[in-house]
């Protein structure tokens, strides 16, 4: 299925999520609310988008962007789904209930970036030790142990 | 090792004694260094070399160096590859499992110092020396399995230093008096005939 397709099979299904497709680089990518995600997340699973290939974020410096990255074996068909949550106050809706796949992928979003996914059944630090203090891959994280690159290198 | 222990002590202290000590010293330091059991501590790309190193293409059975899975049956650990903050602890912990007298090895750049990892990382460990007495250290991004052997045979070259009375140590042979090489009276020879 190429992209065009994709876009009328989703179009033809849910009709409120047509407007926020868009092509990236030649990838479907949906950007939708923080607050409607799991909604969103549940009618795209039901439309065919059985795996869950990764969650990861970025940091814009001004909030964080989710991003989901999903695949339909039926389909043949990949998509990334996008959401923005404000940096003072990072909480989202998990999709473990989806995707069982998320667990660990949102704890390690947990671990590099400190966002809360609510409803995750098991909200730990994965990669880093526990007693961690902050979400290194915050642009702003401050570490004392960190040497910076000098510029003449 | 307590009782080898306390013999080299009572060897050292006993007239005479220091002889055997000496005969003692050599025959135990020319066993140990023919058989440096290796704890593959390998945690990176440099592995695939440590890996390479012990199958047949460069084959360090010949040495004695074989690799064991369990720390208890090491004599060197070698450290190949990039140790994280959250990994040093596992590490240490395996090396303390290992039976004195024990050495490690430090192999490529990231076990040296941190490697490519030392700027602008908060979890790598710049350097296995800071938590472990490193006896050998090989450059290298990652070495070849060259100079792992290498690093062999000059930490076979330590081990021959050891004795078995505490405190104590023997010369290396490369650091006893020389009579001189006559190679380089040739040449000291042939450069004055040109000059």
């Amino acid at each position: 299925m190429n992209i065009n397709e994709l876009r009328e099979h989703l179009c033809s299904q849910y009709p409120d999520l047509c407007p926020l497709f868009s092509v990236e680089f030649g990838d479907g990518v949906l950007v939708i609310d923080a607050d409607r995600l799991h909604e969103a997340a549940t009618d795209l699973r039901d439309l065919g988008f059985d795996r869950l290939g990764m969650v990861t974020a970025v940091d814009t410096r001004d909030e964080f962007e989710l991003v989901y990255r999903l695949q339909s074996r039926q389909m043949h068909a990949g998509i990334f789904v996008k959401a923005r949550v404000p940096r003072d106050e990072p909480t989202i809706a998990s999709v473990t209930d989806l995707w069982p796949a998320a667990n660990w992928q949102e704890r390690e979003v947990f671990d590099m970036f400190g966002i809360v996914f609510t409803g995750h059944p098991d909200l730990r630090r994965i990669l880093l030790t526990d007693d961690w203090v902050g979400y290194p891959l915050r642009k702003d994280y401050q570490d004392e142990r960190i040497i910076r690159r000098p510029d003449y290198i | 090792m307590a009782f080898v222990d306390d013999l080299g002590a009572a060897l050292d202290k006993t007239p005479g004694g220091g002889i055997i000590l000496t005969s003692l010293d050599a025959v135990m330091d020319w066993s140990r260094g023919k058989s440096l059991w290796m704890m593959p501590m390998g945690t990176a790309c440099c592995a695939m070399e440590l890996i390479a190193a012990s199958f047949s293409r460069f084959d360090f059975d010949r040495h004695g160096s074989i690799p064991r899975p369990d720390p208890r049956h090491c004599d060197v650990m070698v450290v190949a590859g990039t140790i994280t903050r959250k990994m040093a602890p596992a590490v240490k912990r395996l090396y303390d499992q290992m039976p004195d007298p024990k050495w490690v090895i430090a192999m490529g750049n990231c076990a040296v110092s941190g490697g490519i990892f030392y700027y602008d990382t908060y979890s790598v460990i710049r350097g296995v020396d800071e938590f472990l007495p490193v006896d050998v250290y090989i450059a290298g991004c990652p070495p070849r399995p060259e100079s792992l052997q290498d690093a062999i045979l000059r930490l076979r070259e330590q081990v021959s230093t050891d004795s078995i009375a505490p405190g104590k140590s023997r010369a290396l042979k490369s650091e006893l008096p020389s009579s001189g090489s006559p190679r380089k009276g040739e040449r000291d020879a042939a450069g004055g005939d040109v000059g």
